[in-house]
């Protein structure tokens, strides 16, 4: 993948950049995000004054409860599995293709790197970076039968991906409570064998005492925030500045002009699939490699599915999903402050939905009222008198 | 962290006022202990297992006019230990987990709070002088439904309907088919999981569990036996529509289920005392009785049994006592594994 750099100066389709300054485009570019968390708020007040709250103190409690070193902490270590998440899901969205099957890559990639990391004895440094390869290489295995069988047999990645979702998830168990379980005494828990010491991931509370936080008892910055900042960089770098990143670019703007261009659509689509598989199958690591150190039924579930929200919230790029990821982690982190003064808990899950609809449809908005603008604009300066208006 | 403690508690307060027993209420002083819960994925309402556990913490709240407060996990299930901590770090003692997926956070949050007394139901892996387990011989009862099932089978042919393929659910199996086998040896048991773990969606799909218990009775199954927590609703819809006969579990379902029409189809329930279990470590936790480290609750003391609301198991009544008897004496043993 070599780098060039001559060949990026095309916007982002999602997120366009104005070519020279104008006022009114700034304005629609700020109107978006800014309509979008309106509607939203609107949304989960409505929502809640019908469970009978008063939303300004919900939300008084949330911001209060939720900025507390501990729950920042919370909200940085459960964010750090959506934003690997998403970013799976990005990179496919990147060229128009729906990964929907994060879930299932990641759930077989932490089994079988947790088996995989029990099994075998290597140093430190080098027992990690053996478990993080092989979650990678089973997401992107699994990922990439989806991305054969688009090329190979044309079946639509968001059917064949659903799916693998449940083969995965099947197979996931069976392995799980046959040959891979380690029963211990007294539990009704199936999980792997414990990672040795050297297959555990430290943390990063040394970081935050030399910066003067002393993190609460029992909270801890989890290590695996380092490698999620890593895949981010690199996200970025392979996405903007690469020649795979523009042809996925292309392909996803118009697929036929892309091929026309000499893109191979085949080789494209199997190798992102590839990618965000591999990028998937790290989404269980920062619990196996910092927490549980092993997979179990205990294990975190759902997180390929509030990926996709995260995803679609970030649009794409990796500065935005990171922010969406934390959003999505505080409003989780919330459940429980809204749960201590007798809200639904389930608020929090209208309060994420209600956030990616109305991004969704903000931006689809302005870009509607932008197009109009640019309409307006070419009409004005064809029509017969064009020159005298200006 | 004093300090953030003492926030938490003294900004709740005012909040969970609706938590605590109405002064009055009851004739027993006013405790100043103060109870918390921590469910797992699936929480409150679920009429069946975590229903049950509420039952008990609340029919000891109105006897000892304690405080209490209940938390359930987010989605992922990604903070159950940091539910934990909260309840202990806000002056919760005892702290009630309900459910084995917190035996791993449970022995870090135990660790760091000595002087907490912490519950833990269907769970015995957690070792810490601070840690209480709740335990059921739930395959004793199964055992007993099995041989009703077995009992009241024209066809020959029982199935049984497990939630989430787990090991604690292989028990219930392994009782069921035990028992339904040894009043008829020759028996056909049908056998199937709603869902695969960690997906623990079974516990909440009454469509899945209308469809499986569908295709159990049209193989020839007449009594099917639903350990499914919230989806049993479907295998009693899909009893009544067969005309054949289901079995609840948990808690008494002929009561709990809340539909008059689905009461005839409800042979019996497995009966799961959690609330038996909660409202009797609390007791003795209020009257400052030292709770075993694990307790057991089977046959022998009613933490476990089958239920009789509906009559329908009365003209067998006298067999499964006498089996009930077997199995207290050690007659029988029951295997937990199927």
């Amino acid at each position: 993948m070599s780098l060039l750099t001559e060949e990026r100066q095309e916007p982002v389709p999602v997120a366009p950049t104005p070519s020279r300054f104008d006022p009114r485009r700034l304005l629609l570019a700020v109107a978006a995000p800014l309509l979008a968390a309106l509607v939203a708020l609107a949304v989960s007040s409505v929502a809640l004054i019908a469970s009978g709250s008063n939303p300004f103190t919900v939300y008084a409690r949330m911001l209060s409860e939720g900025t507390t070193l501990r729950s920042l902490l919370i909200t940085v270590n459960n964010a750090v599995p959506l934003y690997l998440s998403a970013l799976a899901v990005a990179l496919g969205f990147r060229m128009g293709l729906f990964n929907i099957g994060v879930q299932g890559q990641y759930q077989l990639a932490a089994l079988l790197a947790a088996a995989a990391g029990a099994a075998v004895t290597l140093p430190g440094p080098l027992h990690i970076a053996f478990v993080i390869v092989v979650a990678m290489a089973v997401g992107a295995l699994w990922a990439g039968v989806a991305g054969v069988l688009k090329t190979a047999r044309g079946v639509s990645e968001v059917i064949s991906t659903i799916m693998l979702n449940v083969i995965a998830g099947g197979l996931a168990a069976y392995l799980l409570t046959t040959y891979l379980q380690e029963r211990v005494e007294g539990s009704n828990n199936s999980r792997t064998p414990l990672l040795p010491e050297s297959a555990r991931l430290p943390d990063l509370d040394g970081l935050l005492l030399a910066v003067g936080i002393e993190p609460p008892q029992g909270t801890r910055l989890g290590g695996f925030l380092v490698v999620a900042i890593v895949v981010g960089v690199l996200y970025a770098l392979v996405v903007s500045r690469s020649r795979f990143g523009f042809e996925l670019r292309a392909t996803g703007l118009n697929p036929s002009a892309a091929v026309a261009a000499g893109v191979d659509a085949k080789r494209m689509t199997v190798v992102t699939m590839l990618l965000s598989g591999a990028i998937a199958g790290m989404v269980g690591l920062p619990q196996l490699l910092g927490q549980s150190y092993s997979y179990g039924l205990d294990f975190q579930t759902g997180l390929g599915f509030t990926g996709i929200g995260v995803a679609l919230l970030g649009r794409g790029s990796p500065v935005g999903i990171a922010f969406a990821a934390l959003l999505f982690a505080f409003l989780e982190r919330s459940s429980a402050t809204l749960q201590r003064i007798d809200v639904p808990t389930e608020i929090y899950v209208i309060m994420q939905g209600s956030i990616v609809l109305s991004v969704v449809v903000a931006y689809e908005a302005v870009r509607r009222a932008g197009v109009a603008q640019a309409e307006r604009a070419v009409r004005r300066a064809t029509e017969p008198g064009a020159a005298v208006d200006a | 962290m004093a300090s953030l403690a003492l926030m938490a508690c003294g900004s709740n307060d005012p909040d969970t006022g609706r938590d605590t027993a109405e002064p009055g209420s009851s004739a027993a002083a006013q405790s100043d202990a103060k109870v918390g819960l921590a469910f797992d994925v699936g929480g409150r309402g679920d009429k069946s297992f975590n229903d049950s556990a509420v039952a008990g913490l609340d029919k000891a709240k109105a006897e000892f006019g304690f405080e209490s407060e209940e938390l359930s996990p987010n989605a992922s299930g990604s903070d159950r230990g940091d539910n934990l901590r909260q309840l202990a770090e806000d002056g919760f003692n005892p702290v009630i987990a309900v459910g084995f997926a917190f035996a791993e956070s449970l022995q870090a949050v135990a660790t760091d709070f000595p002087d907490t007394t912490f519950l833990i139901v269907d769970d015995a892996s957690v070792k810490s002088p601070n840690v209480k387990a709740l335990l059921f011989a739930e395959e004793q009862g199964s055992f007993l439904v099995g041989a009703a099932a077995a009992l009241k089978s024209k066809t020959g042919n029982v199935g049984y309907i497990g939630g989430v393929e787990t090991p604690l659910l292989k028990k219930f199996e392994a009782g069921f088919v035990a028992g339904a086998k040894q009043v008829k040896p020759d028996i056909k048991t049908q056998v199937k999981y709603l869902s695969q773990p960690p997906d623990f969606s079974g516990f909440g799909a009454p469509d899945k569990g209308k469809e499986t218990a569908n295709g159990m009775y049209d193989a020839g199954a007449d009594v099917v036996y639903a350990a499914a927590g919230g989806s049993g609703v479907g295998v009693f819809q899909s009893a009544l529509a067969k005309k054949t006969l289901a079995i609840g579990v948990d808690s008494d379902q002929y009561e709990s289920v809340g539909d008059p029409t689905l009461q005839p189809v409800i042979l019996t329930s497995m009966l799961k005392r959690v609330d038996v279990a909660v409202y009797e470590s609390l007791q003795k936790f209020l009257n400052e009785e030292e709770l075993p480290a694990e307790s057991v609750f089977d046959l022998s003391t009613d933490g476990v049994g089958y239920s009789t609301s509906g009559g329908f198991v009365d003209d067998i009544s006298t067999q499964l006592e006498e089996l009930k008897g077997k199995i207290i004496s050690g007659e029988i043993k029951v295997p937990t594994t199927p």
